[in-house]
């Protein structure tokens, strides 16, 4: 008899689990389940995992810029700007900084544009020193720990060598101030002197809103295979080509420009958005970096990217699984990509829409406003949660200095 | 950008240097040196330091670079003058930079910041072996050269970062295949995963559990019954849905439809109509008011259960239709494009489609119903069939409605009460013009494609003159003995002169009468050329088979 109900009670429990994984399995038929190195942490919620101190900085660093030049909250840089509005009304920002574990400086070192619109980033870094400066004198939580539980925010070209021309990126290199902080950046690439270690790598800002007004019925039927929209040749700055994007756009224009299957030009279509809506395959080659908002387009629109940029670092690597969700191709094999392209086996690319389907992937390349749980904020807050507890050394003695203050160029050390 | 700004000051200097020894050796500047520096195309750009020293303006360093004049050494006569007289110290450094640019301007490329680099930084050879393997591990593909350069590129400047770093920064080729064109068998691979993909998607997003579409098509045997079936067919084949096609052919089941329908994979039921097709449009309209009733009795029989349709061979439909009808309840409208006569050459303003079809208010709901103006065309009408005048469509097409096949049943769930029994309607001499005389009240139809915003069908009619031959099923058995050439092709064997005079012959005929039959069967084109040259060959083919029969 007790036996009897040891079976009827397994039999049960075992029911109850079949109806509940035949509810996931009707879920991943439509979309999948996003998991990368770091486990299914799309979707965690980083209220109550950590307490973040914004310092309170003169305007001058961040209203009266924006003041000056209310197009930085449009463009691709924006991160910065957003991430300081929502850090100001988010559960996690605390008012004590005993408890918190990570300090915000905010200070909008992209905002200083031309004419045209782009921005220039030959003051910003003695913005960041002197913010530093500032910082640093009135609390005392710069100098205990040098910087290591600040994180600043450097959206530009290339993250925090503040230049837009990589020889001389490189040349800089990363801010010395900025050399023991965590760098929330949209600039990625391995073995490169402005990607420092434990950065955390974020999409470029899309304007949301846009987006949304853009959207057709998903059964619209997708007739483009690959589709691509912008400059192959830098005709102003790198007028005899081989410069500009490693060469690998101009490649792309070359061997690909009398293909049916590629839909490829400079033009600038008023149905950018819905053309990505029915195309394939969507093509992220470098520019003058190798990050572009097209990642972030694509990806909303349901379209494979389909990254040419040897050695990127994608958005937010350790939770979103990039291998299973866009084409890698290197610069090298550009000539070859129809053949690349064409070889994928069609379950594969159908797994990579679902998973392009998902929600929650969509969500974290996004800054909508006001911030809804998943978006690209969440994902940088739990990437910075994910960083905790600090190590012990990260706590300098008393007396201990690390950072050398009149190193860089001579130019940085004039004050702002 | 700042070597392109040395090389104009290079130029410049040269230019300069030229001038002053031609002014003091009475001699021309020598030839060889002006055709090397115009090897070199530059971009113009503002000399801005020049203009601190001796105010050179712009003009003078734009001309420097077309072309050299003797009238305008003047200027850099002065200036040399003034270099000329200050200590010779002063004089080290411009004179190294004329050295290099002059060897620059002889060698042909841009020597002077590579060489230093080379020359006197230490640059790791594995980066620039690392570079040329870059590039030599694709022997195939070529790399296309940037011009003015020729031959291939010197290694970039070695990067500062670490000898770990796979990707140089500096100027790479730009990659190009021998034969940058599309491969078939890509492109086929490729249309089969756009295919996969959309099939894909209609199953995600597309209509879920789809009903079974009845389409009922009335028809005839007649010369253009192949054209209009046929692309119907073809219509009928990619809807993705299951279908039933009911074909109703007036005059019997004949061997010429038979044979069109048995080359569809379709299930098909055809059904004869025993009486034959009038001539005239308007009797002609009412008879398929009748074939399709019939049909529609046939349905209620053998309770086919679906969507019905109402496609008539000579329209066009849109795949998107067949999605669209699946979200109908009972009946639904949709908007028809009318495709009438097209506009002669000369008339203008281009009036938009007339379209019959549901009419709603702002909320959405059926208040009434767009149909076709007549007016315009009250004297044109065509009166019988192949008379070349405009085809009139009826107030209210059939085509335009889609009903639910179980409102027809005898006994059917939910049935609604505003349909009348089949049974009651068209006896007693009624005219059915359209499936509102099916219905009691009008009023419960559903308008349908965005409450009639979206065109999805076009009505067309074309037809041939009612007496016009066309060979048994279209094949010609046995082929024609007589083989005229044609008056464009080179016929080798034929004499020149004979066929084209035969042909000549033949045109002048026809153009003094310009027979009914070759305007109606080619009501459709509007060029002139075509017609002479149809009518030609219509004229011959017209003239065999008259023989033939006698």
């Amino acid at each position: 008899m007790g036996s009897g109900i040891w079976v009827l009670t397994l039999l049960i429990l075992h029911s109850v689990f079949e109806g509940i994984a035949g509810q996931e399995q009707e879920l991943n038929h439509r979309t999948e389940r996003i998991s990368g190195s770091a486990g299914d942490v799309l979707e965690d919620d980083p209220v109550g995992r950590l307490k973040v101190f914004v310092y309170e900085l003169p305007s001058k660093y961040n209203k009266k810029i924006l003041q000056k030049d209310p197009r930085c909250l449009n463009h691709m840089f924006a991160a910065e700007i957003y991430m300081h509005w929502f850090l100001l009304s988010s559960p996690v920002r605390t008012f004590n900084p005993e408890e918190a574990d990570w300090f915000y400086t905010p200070v909008y070192t992209t905002c200083d544009l031309t004419p045209s619109g782009l921005p220039l980033p030959f003051k910003s870094p003695r913005m960041m020193r002197s913010a530093i400066e500032l910082i640093s004198t009135n609390w005392p939580y710069w100098n205990r720990t040098e910087g290591a539980d600040h994180f600043f925010v450097v959206p530009h070209d290339f993250g925090a060598c503040f230049h837009y021309q990589e020889e001389k990126a490189i040349e800089r290199g990363i801010l010395h101030m900025l050399k023991r902080a965590t760098l929330v950046q949209t600039f990625g690439q391995r073995n490169h002197v402005c990607l420092k270690d434990g950065s955390i790598i974020i999409p470029p800002y899309a304007p949301p809103q846009k987006m949304q007004t853009h959207l057709i019925p998903p059964d619209t039927p997708r007739s483009i295979f690959v589709y691509f929209r912008g400059l192959f040749y830098d005709v102003g700055n790198d007028p005899e080509g081989g410069y500009y994007a490693r060469g690998a756009r101009a490649s792309v224009w070359e061997n690909f420009k009398n293909n049916p299957l590629f839909d490829i030009s400079t033009d600038h279509p008023t149905t950018y958005y819905e053309d990505m809506q029915r195309a394939v395959f969507c093509l992220c080659p470098l520019g003058w970096a190798p990050w572009s908002p097209r990642l972030v387009e694509a990806v909303v629109f349901g379209c494979i990217p389909v990254v040419i940029a040897d050695d990127i670092v994608l958005p937010f690597a350790d939770a979103i699984p990039w291998e299973e969700i866009g084409v890698f191709v290197a610069e090298e094999d550009v000539p070859k990509l129809d053949t690349i392209l064409t070889s994928i086996p069609i379950e594969v690319i159908l797994r990579k829409q679902r998973l392009l389907a998902n929600p929650s992937m969509k969500q974290a390349m996004l800054f909508p406003q006001p911030a809804q749980p998943g978006d690209a904020f969440h994902q940088i807050l739990n990437g910075l949660a994910r960083k905790l507890p600090h190590d012990k050394n990260v706590y300098l003695k008393p007396g201990q200095k690390i950072l050398n203050w009149t190193a860089g160029p001579v130019g940085d050390l004039k004050p702002w | 950008m700042l070597t392109t700004h040395k090389s104009s000051s290079c130029q410049f200097l040269a230019r300069a240097t030229t001038a002053f020894l031609s002014s003091f050796l009475h001699s021309a500047p020598p030839v060889p040196l002006r055709l090397a520096l115009r090897q070199n195309p530059i971009p113009l750009i503002a000399i801005h330091e020049w203009r601190a020293d001796g105010g050179v303006d712009r003009r003078e360093a734009e001309r420097g670079g077309r072309a050299m004049k003797q009238t305008a050494p003047q200027q850099p006569n002065r200036q040399a003058y003034t270099a000329f007289r200050s200590s010779p110290g002063v004089l080290f450094w411009p004179t190294v930079h004329v050295l290099c640019c002059l060897l620059s301007a002889a060698a042909g490329f841009r020597f002077s910041r590579l060489l230093f680099l080379l020359l006197f930084s230490p640059s790791p050879p594995s980066s620039s072996s690392l570079h040329h393997r870059h590039l030599l591990r694709q022997p195939p593909p070529a790399v296309l050269p940037s011009p003015p350069q020729p031959h291939i590129h010197l290694p970039p400047p070695p990067p500062a970062a670490a000898a770990s770093n796979r990707v140089v920064v500096g100027r790479h080729g730009i990659r190009v295949r021998p034969w940058p064109h599309p491969n078939a068998a890509e492109v086929a691979r490729a249309h089969e995963i756009l295919a996969r993909v959309q099939q894909e998607q209609r199953r995600r997003y597309g209509v879920k559990d789809p009903r079974p579409v009845l389409v009922v098509t009335p028809t005839y045997a007649r010369t253009f019954q192949a054209l209009h079936l046929t692309g119907l067919l073809h219509s009928l084949m990619l809807v993705p849905h299951p279908l039933t096609w009911l074909v109703v052919e007036a005059g019997g089941v004949s061997n010429e439809t038979a044979a069109l329908l048995a080359r569809s994979r379709l299930p098909v039921v055809h059904l004869p109509f025993h009486e034959q097709m009038p001539v005239r449009w308007h009797d002609r309209h009412r008879l398929e008011a009748r074939m399709r009733l019939h049909a529609l009795r046939v349905i209620r029989e053998k309770q086919l259960d679906g969507i019905i349709v109402f496609a008539d061979e000579s329209n066009v439909h849109r795949l998107e239709l067949f999605d669209e009808v699946q979200k109908v309840e009972w009946i639904g409208a949709l908007s028809v494009g009318i495709l009438t006569h097209s506009q002669r050459e000369g008339e203008k303003g281009q009036s938009p489609l007339p379209i019959q079809g549901p009419a709603c208010n702002a909320s959405g709901h059926l208040i009434g119903w767009h149909t076709f103006n007549n007016l315009p065309y009250a004297k044109k009408a065509a009166a019988f069939v192949g008379d070349g005048a405009t085809v009139l469509p009826m107030k209210l097409e059939w085509a335009g409605f889609v009903m639910n096949s179980r409102l027809l049943w005898r006994e059917a769930e939910e049935k609604p009460g505003w349909v009348r029994d089949l049974d009651e309607v068209g006896i007693n001499g009624e005219e059915i013009e359209s499936p509102l005389d099916l219905l009691t009240d009008a009023s419960s139809v559903e308008p349908l494609g965005n409450c009639g915003k979206k065109v999805l069908l076009w009505w067309l009619r074309a037809e041939a003159r009612f007496d016009s031959r066309f060979p048994a099923r279209w094949v010609l058995d046995p082929p024609l003995e007589i083989i005229v050439p044609a008056k464009r092709t080179p016929w080798p064997e034929a004499p020149p002169d004979l066929p084209f005079q035969v042909i000549a012959d033949d045109e002048d005929h026809v153009e003094v009468h310009p027979s009914k039959k070759t305007r109606s069967s080619r009501s459709k084109r509007s060029t002139r050329k075509k017609k002479k040259r149809e009518a030609h060959v219509d004229a011959q083919v017209s003239d065999l088979f008259n023989r033939q029969e006698k």
